[in-house]
């Protein structure tokens, strides 16, 4: 599916994203997991409608994930899809940073060069 | 003073040679001690040998945390010292977690904190029942986090963790300028803080270790050699194996009955140190031949370091004065090590001197010369080495005969006093001229615990081996009865 959602199909080449997995790494329901929650959920809803999936990983239940992922700071989200993996850590409050982070920039920057 | 404390601070050796007696049975159990130093001067070698030892001496699984290195890099340089960390992390004794924070890779907005790295810290502790842990340089995190402040408040949340979990903790920090480290980890461990420290001077390199603190215990406060060797790192402290050696009154010949009846006839004390001293071309070499020789007829194993020939060299040379030393090579009993004093630092020799000895296990040991270090270094630190080798060599109750060059010119007790006061003999080879014609003499000047000959006997090199011919007297001997080898 080559148009991927967004207004016109030349935006991205053969690699078009297609589905986003972003993973947000816990540990445990604290105000701050919650808080990196419900700000990513809100994000994705603004830029990623329809082609995200977010898997929240409580890392007091799977510890062993930790190493795994090599996360140390929580909250954390890992952008699992599409490569490159970015990883932005904090409970997201600042827009703009989870943004870049996430590189969900370039994207819209490309488009609006074309 | 407060030697009376109720409770003495209980101790994790860490089963480093030297270290665990400078500390008086090594760190602090279930605290956090602080390894600093400058790069390359140890610190993750301390920490994996403190792992390491733990596990096999004292059957006590560990967890290496690496900020720096990758598990992989880890596994490969301590294969170097004869380890399989692979093995031991399936035998589930050990478990290497290499943390990688890459700031350029990570972005950071709101409120966050480690609980990751607890998590995954407290997960590896449990998966093995991990008593030792090392933190191998927990600073990076500075380099990778922004936002320092809750570095800070996890740092001190992590090292009160590690307490109430009862881990003895290895903790790494490089040197800062003018700091211990960096970030001033020093500030979170206030138990114990060991630097190490890695110089060159005059081209030679020498690691060194100190115990800057340790609370609630005494300890050597003194800049102790640091070895790190083929096979193991260690601590040589220089007054630990000190005067504290076993003694023996047996004795071991020199080589030569004669010179062995100059030593009230019996010959050297066994795991004694002697000093053989002399200008050049009077025959040391060929007498601490001699006394190696007679070691391997008694069947024992011997081991000649030489700094000035090749092995094929000294062994060209001997037979011309009839030692064949090939059949002892052959039969496995006389070892060489020869090697310039350029090649390596004080340290150095001195550490794969150890391994050489470690290896061999001699019960006599040549070092010929130890004045050719000179050109490598001072004689305070010559003098300081020789002292850990001769305390080394008693410890085990190996023999040493170290030869010596004097320079001619100079008084030849004088020059050698530096070192004298470590030797137990000295024996003194002087060359005399006469009538056009030069000869040599030897003399015991000192043999402690005996009563030696205070005779100047003439010393010859013959074709069948090291004569010693008659008291010398004024009247010196004629040409012929020295140059005929019969006196």
């Amino acid at each position: 599916m080559k148009p991927a959602g967004s207004s016109d199909g030349k935006s991205s080449q053969s690699k078009d994203p297609g589905q986003w997995v972003l993973r947000l790494y816990v540990a445990g329901t604290t105000p701050k997991s919650v808080a990196a929650f419900t700000n990513l959920k809100r994000i994705c809803e603004t830029h990623l409608q329809g082609k995200y999936k977010i898997e929240l990983i409580d890392l007091l239940v799977n510890p062993a994930l930790a190493r795994g992922h090599q996360i140390v700071a929580v909250p954390s989200v890992v952008r699992q899809l599409p490569a490159p993996v970015k990883q932005v850590i904090g409970d997201l409050a600042n827009e703009e940073k989870v943004l870049v982070g996430l590189d969900l920039r370039p994207a819209q920057t490309a488009r609006s060069e074309k | 003073m407060k030697a009376h404390s109720k409770h003495s601070l209980r101790k994790t050796p860490t089963g480093i040679e030297g270290f665990d007696e400078i500390t008086y049975g090594g760190l602090p159990a279930g605290r956090a001690s602080l390894v600093c130093g400058s790069a390359g001067a140890g610190k993750t070698v301390f920490g994996m040998e403190f792992l390491i030892h733990g596990i096999f001496d004292f059957n006590e699984p560990g967890v290496f945390m690496a900020f720096e290195e990758t598990e992989k890099d880890l596994v490969e340089n301590v294969v170097s010292f004869g380890y399989d960390l692979e093995q031991l992390q399936s035998e589930r004794k050990l478990v290497i977690d290499h943390v990688s924070v890459d700031r350029f890779a990570i972005e950071e907005t709101g409120e966050y904190d480690l609980e990751g790295l607890f998590i995954r810290l407290a997960n590896a502790v449990d998966s093995i029942g991990a008593k030792r842990i090392v933190l191998d340089t927990i600073e990076v995190l500075f380099a990778g986090l922004k936002n320092h402040a809750v570095i800070r408040t996890e740092l001190r949340r992590l090292f009160q963790w590690l307490k109430d979990r009862g881990l003895t903790a290895v903790v790494t920090g490089e040197r800062g300028d003018g700091t211990l480290t960096r970030y001033g980890l020093e500030e979170y461990v206030a138990d114990c803080v060991i630097l190490l420290d890695h110089r060159v001077t005059e081209q030679v390199s020498t690691r060194r270790l100190r115990i800057i603190k340790y609370r609630g215990s005494k300890h050597g406060t003194d800049e102790y050699p640091f070895l790190m060797s083929e096979d193991a790192i260690s601590v040589l402290p220089i007054t630990s194996a000190g005067l504290s050696h076993t003694v023996s009154s047996e004795r071991v010949s020199s080589g030569v009955p004669d010179i062995d009846a100059m030593l009230s006839g019996g010959g050297f004390f066994r795991g004694s140190s002697i000093l053989l001293s002399g200008t050049a071309g009077t025959g040391k070499s060929s007498m601490a031949m001699t006394f190696l020789l007679a070691a391997c007829k008694r069947g024992e194993e011997a081991l000649y370091l030489g700094f000035e020939e090749s092995t094929d060299q000294i062994v060209r040379n001997m037979a011309s004065i009839g030692l064949d030393l090939r059949p002892w090579i052959d039969k496995g009993l006389l070892h060489f090590h020869t090697v310039r004093p350029s090649s390596l630092g004080l340290e150095g020799h001195l550490s794969s001197i150890h391994a050489m000895i470690k290896r061999v296990q001699p019960k006599v040991v040549v070092m010929d010369p130890i004045s050719n270090f000179l050109s490598v270094a001072d004689n305070f630190s010559i003098k300081s080495m020789l002292t850990r080798l001769v305390d080394f060599l008693k410890a085990q109750q190996i023999t040493g005969l170290f030869t010596h060059l004097s320079t001619s010119g100079g008084s030849l007790e004088s020059t050698d006093q530096n070192i004298s006061s470590i030797m137990d003999s000295w024996l003194l080879l002087r060359d005399i001229e006469h009538e056009g014609h030069r000869s040599y003499a030897l003399f015991v000047l000192k043999s402690r615990g005996m009563a030696h000959s205070h005779e100047m006997r003439k010393f010859m090199l013959t074709d069948s081996g090291v004569q010693i011919g008659d008291i010398y007297t004024s009247a010196l001997p004629s040409r012929q009865s020295c140059s005929g080898g019969r006196p």
